[in-house]
């Protein structure tokens, strides 16, 4: 099929800081008319009507009314990664498009950065690199110490896909597993990762060594764990972030870290992200901040962009859609 | 009443950098009367017959022909960790001084750590939080990757306790093992990790993803992965040491990370340790050296105490010693 007649994509760019990646965009460009927001922009006539699904990376382009109101043809947002919290789903569904996302391509990558988040916390990694090689270094102490891992007890909040991946790995440790979810996982899924259900959180966090948070950020999930939750932790527990840096409420966070209520925390996601560069959760010694790398290896981006690409296809060709996601 | 006294037990200092742990005392204290090297020089005459044991923390304090020969009733060196690389065995043998040491109570951090390692090497974590804290960074790019662990092979030379500890761990994330070993494990316990037996160790080179080294140091594994062997190893390979640093040709290694001929190193052991402060090493954006926190935690350093404290009972009562190595 010339390229023309392929299903006009935009996407804010190929490359540079923002842009997909140029691999990823010769993925798409198999199936796909590819139009930058530069070329829409001074084309806006031509290329509104030809444009059917807009593929979203790393929240961009922003899905706003002005953009849904030029583009008539629009049938699906393609988003890659799982999180959706970036996009006003009842907005875009008042246009009639679809809204899809990619939760199988995540799950690995973001469980593996959980367990490195939580490994790296318990035995004062970054700490540790830095007294190695710090100019100031003589001698090691061997009066520096971090916690167990092994044998621990791990909480998870958010017993879905990621969280379960998480258990899955967990359970190689021989740690102690409890879980907190909207619903109960069914016996045999409890059993293959010896995970114990805990209906209130308040038990959850009053028992576990480390608190890892899994769940996706939606009005109930925002400011979860909060002043009070931090004060059910134990004051040698670690708190672990992968999901949205607003399910912490992250005033409550600093103060927490900075009188030793928890012990330390390590979070992939921040709001906003980057934080300021004043601000205290950056001066911290007892917090391990990430830049939100969850999905960030070679092939992840690639499964992602895949997935999106499967997704976007099926609504094109009316087939069924392998992971839509609705409003509320 | 007058009890019977309690042994005598030399240890180098208590508390600071480098002593027995201050929290350790009021146990250690339980069974045994602590001679600090300090007051043992400011009384040698009386305390040098009295002593029976040396509690040695973290290689302290030193074992040497002049102290073996100071101390006629010493019957038993009592030293914590797993690694003996440092003690002369001949010299304690030759004295009629038996040896123990804590093997098994360190192997679930140092596999913990090597995983850790792992973990942060192909992550980039140490990198990324440098990023998400500097001062400069205003956006965070897209293009900055890391690579993954699922589907990725590990090898693992030296499939002792840790060793093995490492493969039930890695094969979570759904990683291909091989291992290299003096001898092949039997077929349960292989088949229990997924891993598989490379007779050579230029095979598990070859293949590897991640390099793992947990031997202990020997005058066999003295240098054993050197400029040939990294050569082996694939360009795009990960080399994680948590034995010792010695087990590595260290030049060779800086050769082979500044010339890329592997992508990256992880290290918790080094030498010596630490590093001198202009060392290459200590330089290269391709590595991550943590100081030897193979089993630095709380929980573990006080079960290594205990150890110390059971061998050491059974060394000055003639009773089998837990956890001795033979001379």
């Amino acid at each position: 099929m010339a390229e023309e007649e392929l299903p006009g994509v935009l996407i804010l760019d190929i490359g540079g800081t923002h842009g997909v990646l140029e691999d990823l965009a010769a993925l798409l460009k198999k199936h796909f008319r590819l139009i930058t927001m530069k070329e829409f922009l001074e084309n806006k006539k031509e290329m509104s009507t030809k444009i059917q699904s807009v593929f979203v990376f790393e929240c961009r382009p922003t899905i706003d009314q002005e953009l849904l109101e030029s583009l008539p043809n629009l049938k699906v947002i393609g988003n890659s990664g799982v999180g959706v919290d970036h996009l006003d789903l009842k907005m875009i569904s008042n246009f009639g498009v679809k809204v899809t996302n990619t939760p199988h391509a995540v799950a690995d990558p973001t469980a593996d950065i959980g367990v490195a988040l939580m490994l790296a916390s318990a035995r004062r990694l970054v700490e540790g690199c830095q007294i190695a090689v710090s100019p100031d270094t003589k001698y090691f102490a061997v009066d520096w110490l971090g916690v167990e891992v092994t044998r621990a007890t791990l909480g998870i909040i958010g017993m879905g896909s990621i969280g379960y991946k998480v258990a899955q790995r967990a359970r190689a440790f021989d740690m102690r597993i409890l879980y907190h979810n909207r619903n109960r996982r069914r016996k045999e899924e409890e059993e293959a990762v010896g995970a114990r259900y805990c209906e209130k959180m308040a038990d959850l966090l009053q028992q576990s060594d480390f608190v890892m948070v899994v769940v996706n950020l939606t009005p109930e999930t925002r400011k979860l764990i909060g002043k009070k939750e931090l004060g059910l932790m134990k004051p040698t527990a670690t708190l672990i972030n992968i999901s949205r840096g607003a399910v912490i409420d992250q005033d409550a966070l600093v103060e927490a870290l900075q009188n030793k209520v928890i012990r330390a925390a390590a979070v992939d996601v921040t709001y906003p992200e980057p934080l300021p560069r004043d601000h205290p959760l950056l001066k911290l010694n007892n917090i391990i901040i990430t830049p939100h790398i969850g999905t960030a290896t070679v092939q992840a981006m690639r499964m992602m962009a895949e997935e999106a690409i499967a997704n976007i296809l099926a609504v094109l060709n009316g087939q069924p859609i392998p992971s839509e996601v609705f409003p509320k | 009443m007058e009890g019977q006294e309690l042994p005598y037990v030399l240890v180098d200092c208590i508390g600071g950098k480098h002593g027995v742990y201050e929290d350790h005392v009021e146990f250690l204290e339980k069974h045994f009367r602590l001679i600090t090297m300090k007051e043992y020089l400011e009384n040698k005459k009386f305390l040098s017959e009295k002593i029976r044991a040396v509690y040695m923390w973290y290689h302290k304090p030193v074992i040497n022909k002049e102290l073996l020969q100071s101390l006629p009733n010493l019957k038993i060196v009592a030293s914590s960790g797993v690694g003996i690389d440092h003690l002369d065995l001949n010299l304690l043998s030759s004295y009629g001084v038996k040896l123990s040491n804590t093997p098994f109570v360190v192997s679930t951090d140092s596999a913990d750590l090597g995983v850790a390692l792992m973990l942060a090497s192909s992550r980039r974590l140490v990198e990324g939080h440098q990023m998400a804290v500097s001062p400069d960074t205003e956006y965070f790019p897209a293009d900055w990757l890391g690579a993954e662990l699922s589907g990725a092979t590990l090898g693992i030379v030296g499939m002792g306790t840790i060793g093995y500890k490492v493969a039930e761990r890695a094969k979570a994330f759904e990683m291909k093992i091989l291992y290299h070993n003096r001898n092949q494990r039997n077929k349960e316990e292989e088949s229990a990790v997924g891993a598989i037996y490379c007779k050579k160790i230029d095979d598990l080179l070859h293949q590897s993803d991640f390099v793992l080294l947990s031997v202990n140091l020997t005058p066999q594994t003295h240098k054993l992965i050197g400029k040939r062997e990294l050569e082996l190893m694939k360009p795009t390979a990960t080399l994680i040491n948590i034995s010792r640093g010695l087990v590595v040709d260290q030049d060779a290694l800086v050769e082979a990370l500044q010339n890329k001929v592997i992508k990256a190193a992880a290290l918790d052991v080094t030498y010596p340790e630490p590093l001198p402060r202009d060392h290459p090493l200590l330089k290269l954006k391709n590595v991550i050296i943590t100081p030897h926190i193979g089993s630095a935690t709380k929980k573990t350093r006080r079960l290594m105490m205990e150890n110390m404290v059971e061998s050491i009972q059974a060394g000055l009562t003639g009773l089998p010693i837990p956890n001795e190595v033979s001379l």
